[in-house]
């Protein structure tokens, strides 16, 4: 067995009632990934996460956490697991400090290594500051480094963290996810969202999931490749009369005007013709300034991901 | 478990409920018990126990007399000490710290009701000190205090276990509180089934609080002791079960 599988799932589902949130879903997760659980709200995201982190139990399904299996070594297993959700779960009346060292016991880290292990979180954690304050008087922020502090304070082979930047402004944002880097170096972590800029800057790993499936998954750069179209887009400040001329390049199909100075260029797959485009714009003294290359966005590829594999949701006896 | 419980306690500390709790308590013994005292010493009082050959002694009459009415307001208070134990976490989102954590769900529990069980210890220990006081003028039947303490103990743990079920099922502290009310008043009024004629002898038998007065009377039954016991259990078990079932909705 592959130790550095660390999180496996196998055909989970989960039913509330009638209603299917999680439908199906296999995966896996090895060391050092940051595994980005991209989709829409009421995807099944949280559901998922609540499932691996023990707090829920699957209608069906295996899932091992660091080679043990939940359900039969539910101890062990979540000792492995580090566990933020949505909303950071805080006594509000601890403070920082005494709230992180009743977590190191939680998870039974001996007498002698409590305070090591908690200055270590509060260092990287960056908490220094409001150790000694009460956890209610910190903001969103804080609370919510509180909330990684007591995720990772038994260094758990996995992190699980649910929407982790949610409510946050622009900086704290950045922070968190500096903060997320910096532990996967020595975690896999999952990390659920429905921002993509999130996944796009922290993740090493995609998955989308919309209706309790998975539609997606694969590394961030396939996704990007995916991403990428035949396209460029060139500006000139003396364009000739007839760009045409270009479709003597190799490569290139087709050349449209926009207006008096942009076009778009349409080429062939692996045969991106841009040096060519600069080489002759400079030989023909066009004024060349601008030429880049046609992204799809990671939205459009979502909205087709997630239109394309449309389902209702299922429920039981259809 | 230790850990949890530990935690429990030092939060009913952090907040002010559990200083008050404990003031207005030793406020209210304290003058309660101050009229006991008063009422034993009346010239009439002395009197008619001096007449009577199987007149109650101190012990009887001012300590058991007080663990009597201790006992009738700890049901009335209990409420408001267990409503928080799961509701309050479950209200705050907290509960996934603990549910996440490998500790079983049988820790939890038994810590949570620890927590609180150390919390009356700490508040019968300062009503005790009370009766104690009276061995500067007097002699005590330590026998009788020592069932009457257990007695106590005893009752007072089967309703903060009854307490802490009903905080399970509900995640509204106000709304365990109130049932929590409600189920105490029935298991207290069982007593007086007996008095609407036979049959209803069973029923007054699982009065709450019938067990409780023959220990503080210093009679020890294994039988009550053991039907305490067993309440206790039964509502732990059913807490560890809701706790658990609640993973699976």
């Amino acid at each position: 067995m592959n130790t550095d599988i660390l999180v496996s799932i196998k055909n989970l589902s989960r039913f509330y009632g009638s209603l299917c949130a999680v439908n199906d879903i296999s995966f896996e997760v090895t060391r050092g990934q940051i595994l980005g659980f991209l989709g829409p709200n009421g995807a099944g995201k949280t559901t998922t996460m609540q499932i691996i982190a023990g707090t829920l139990s699957p209608t069906i399904g295996e899932i091992s956490v660091a080679g043990y299996d939940l359900m039969d070594y539910p101890l062990k297993a979540k000792a492995e697991i580090g566990y933020l959700p949505e909303q950071p779960p805080l006594y509000k009346e601890m403070i920082v400090e005494d709230f992180l060292q009743f977590c190191a016991k939680l998870h039974h880290i001996s007498r002698s290594k409590i305070k090591s292990h908690v200055d270590r979180v509060i260092e990287q954690c960056n908490l220094q500051k409001v150790t000694k304050r009460l956890i209610n008087n910190l903001s969103k922020g804080y609370q919510q480094r509180v909330g990684i502090a007591q995720a990772v304070i038994h260094r758990p082979a996995v992190i699980i963290l649910d929407e982790p930047t949610i409510g946050l402004d622009p900086i704290q944002v950045r922070e968190i996810r500096n903060l997320i880097r910096n532990l996967s170096e020595e975690h896999s972590v999952i990390i659920s969202t429905h921002i993509l800029q999130e996944v796009q800057a922290i993740c090493s790993h995609v998955q989308i999931i919309n209706y309790g499936q998975l539609i997606f998954k694969d590394t961030i750069g396939n996704l990007f490749s995916q991403m990428q179209l035949t396209r460029l887009n060139l500006a000139c400040h003396r364009p000739d009369a007839d760009m045409q001329i270009l479709t003597q390049i190799e490569g290139i199909e087709k050349v449209e005007q926009q207006d008096e100075h942009h076009f778009h260029i349409q080429y062939t797959i692996n045969k991106n013709p841009a040096e060519a485009i600069v080489a002759k714009s400079v030989s023909e003294n066009w004024g060349l300034y601008e030429l880049i290359p046609e992204n799809r966005s990671l939205e459009q590829i979502f909205v087709e991901l997630t239109n394309e594999q449309f389902k209702p949701i299922k429920k039981i006896g259809d | 478990m230790w850990v949890i419980a530990a935690r429990e306690l030092k939060s009913l500390f952090l907040s002010p409920l559990a200083w008050s709790i404990l003031a207005a308590i030793q406020i209210v013994f304290g003058w309660f018990f101050a009229w006991l005292i008063y009422l034993f010493v009346r010239p009439d009082v002395q009197a008619s126990l001096a007449n009577d050959p199987n007149a109650p002694g101190l012990t009887a009459m001012v300590v058991s007399a007080l663990f009597d009415w201790v006992g009738i307001v700890l049901l009335l208070v209990m409420p408001l000490l267990t409503m928080r134990l799961i509701s309050e976490e479950r209200h705050n989102k907290t509960l996934p710290l603990l549910l996440s954590a490998p500790i079983s769900m049988t820790s939890i529990i038994l810590g949570k009701f620890l927590g609180i069980m150390g919390f009356l210890m700490i508040l019968i220990a300062m009503l005790s000190l009370m009766p104690l006081s009276l061995l500067i003028g007097g002699s005590l039947d330590f026998g009788q205090i020592a069932a009457g303490l257990l007695g106590l103990i005893l009752f007072l743990g089967a309703l903060a276990s009854v307490g802490l079920y009903i905080s399970t099922l509900s995640s509204h502290p106000t709304v365990a509180a109130v049932s929590t009310f409600a189920t105490f008043f029935m298991l207290w009024m069982f007593k007086w089934a007996e008095n609407a004629g036979s049959g209803n002898e069973i029923i007054s038998y699982l009065a709450i609080t019938n067990h409780y007065q023959s220990l503080l009377e210093g009679l020890f039954s294994t039988t009550d002791v053991i039907y305490y016991i067993l309440f206790m259990a039964l509502f732990l078990i059913l807490s560890i079960q809701r706790l658990d079932s609640e993973r699976f909705q």
